[in-house]
């Protein structure tokens, strides 16, 4: 396939590799922030055939892992009011609140529609005007534009029945965090390369000046992310801290500056609730007040309360690269992607659902 | 995967639409976020919206540079 298996070349990826060894004179630690980014190093070998050289960790690369229980409580109750369909992302349906998940309330009769696109879920607006269509909007800055085209359809159709849960969370923040973690142990960063498409690279700036970090923006596939891993190595080795963009095909330092002028001029950045890390300080979006009669938590009364739940997994500790998958007690055990605990198992971005579909055979010792 | 724009269907700015083709199979794909790509281009999809343009002389020269180096490892004696 054109501009894919190109990047799936065989001998490059050898070569890669080889050089990777050959610089690396200690195992250095390095944390990719894209869920897209894991199930390529999992699946492609990359992380067994570094091993002893490079320590690949995995960070919060997945927003449906990352969404709150709060949020996945109140799209169970919106589900399960009459007249009010739920629509979103098939993996967010899955993914446990602290009751049920979305797919549990469609089966005691709440109404859950799985939509690819935000603007399918205005178009089922369009047609059920009996209906109220609220969409679960989930995802890093690279699905906010898609959810801020579907409010802007739904704003000139004159829709008074659509309305979106926001959810939206920004990566940036969650590297600071995870940097300012005691015991962090990250010492240079894959950036996501689709979220950059959207974003550009030149907001990293700062933060590597700030926290003394390499960051180099990688694609997904297997030569994309050996090129830059070979360059974190480079860098690490040299004592250099900057910015390296290795996914210049589809990443300028800019940006898409469309994509972030309809983000924008839909949302606010705002302070975010991440499962696993509490409150980001400019962790996420709000709606802007011009669409706030979008804003389905101001639609609708909030009337559920979340309940603590006890739970073994150790999700958290996951998304924050304290712990590989394998390292939770209730990996494969009790945790598995039919019957999983926990949001990085559920998702087919999230860490641990990467680990038990490539590489479930050798389990670690839980730390 | 990278699509490539077969034509135009919309160009209304918030519901510019075209039909782009993965692998032989073509479905319709929001554009509002890159209003000016031009048929025959590449474009990379997320969630039903196009979030950008494919640089085809920068996909190029990432695979020269793999080139040279496949190049450069056949002259080394193994």
């Amino acid at each position: 396939m054109k501009y894919l298996s190109e990047f799936r070349n065989v001998s490059a990826a050898k070569i890669l590799v080889q050089q990777i060894r050959d610089r690396a004179t200690r195992r250095w630690v390095l944390m990719d922030v894209c869920g897209g980014q894991t199930h390529s190093l999992v699946r492609y070998g990359i992380e067994q055939e570094l091993e002893e050289h490079v320590d690949l960790i995995h960070g919060p690369g997945c927003p449906v892992c990352v969404t709150s229980t709060e949020l996945i409580d109140f799209a169970v109750s919106l589900s399960l009011q009459p007249d009010t369909i739920v629509a979103s992302f098939g993996d967010m349906i899955r993914v446990p609140g602290s009751r049920d998940s979305l797919m549990q309330a469609r089966s005691r009769g709440g109404n859950v529609k799985i939509v690819y696109s935000p603007v399918d879920a205005v178009l089922i607006a369009a047609k059920n005007p009996q209906s109220q269509i609220v969409f679960f909007a989930v995802g890093f800055e690279t699905t906010a534009p898609a959810t801020a085209i579907a409010i802007l359809q739904a704003a000139k159709l004159g829709l008074q029945n659509f309305s979106v849960l926001p959810a939206h969370v920004r990566v940036l923040p969650a590297m600071q965090t995870i940097m300012e973690m005691p015991g962090n142990r990250v010492e240079a960063f894959l950036a996501a390369g689709h979220v950059c498409s959207v974003t550009g690279f030149a907001q990293y700036e700062p933060f590597v000046s700030n926290y003394k970090v390499p960051v180099v923006v990688t694609g997904f596939e297997p030569v994309d992310l050996l090129g830059g891993i070979l360059r974190c190595v480079e860098m690490l080795e040299q004592g250099i801290c900057a910015v390296d963009n290795r996914y210049g095909r589809s990443v300028c330092r800019a940006g898409n500056e469309s994509a972030q002028a309809i983000i924008n001029r839909v949302y606010m950045v705002d302070d975010r609730d991440w499962r696993g890390f509490g409150t980001i300080s400019g962790g996420g979006y709000r709606l802007r007040s011009e669409f706030a009669n979008f804003d389905a938590a101001k639609r609708f009364e909030r009337c559920v309360q979340t309940v603590a739940v006890e739970s073994l997994c150790r999700g958290g500790d996951v998304m924050s690269g304290r712990i590989k998958p394998k390292q939770c007690p209730a990996f494969g055990v009790g945790c598995t992607p039919e019957s999983p605990m926990g949001a990085p198992m559920v998702s087919s971005e999230g860490a641990c659902a990467a680990y038990y579909r490539f590489d479930p055979l050798q389990l670690e010792k839980p730390r | 995967m990278p699509g490539r724009i077969v034509r135009w269907i919309d160009r209304d700015p918030t519901f510019a639409k075209a039909v782009v083709e993965f692998a032989g199979v073509s479905r319709d794909v929001h554009m509002a976020c890159v209003p000016d790509a031009t048929v025959g281009q590449y474009v990379i999809v997320h969630a039903g919206i196009a979030i950008c343009v494919l640089d085809e002389s920068e996909a190029h020269k990432t695979l020269a540079a793999f080139k040279m180096l496949e190049e450069v490892d056949d002259e080394i004696p193994q």
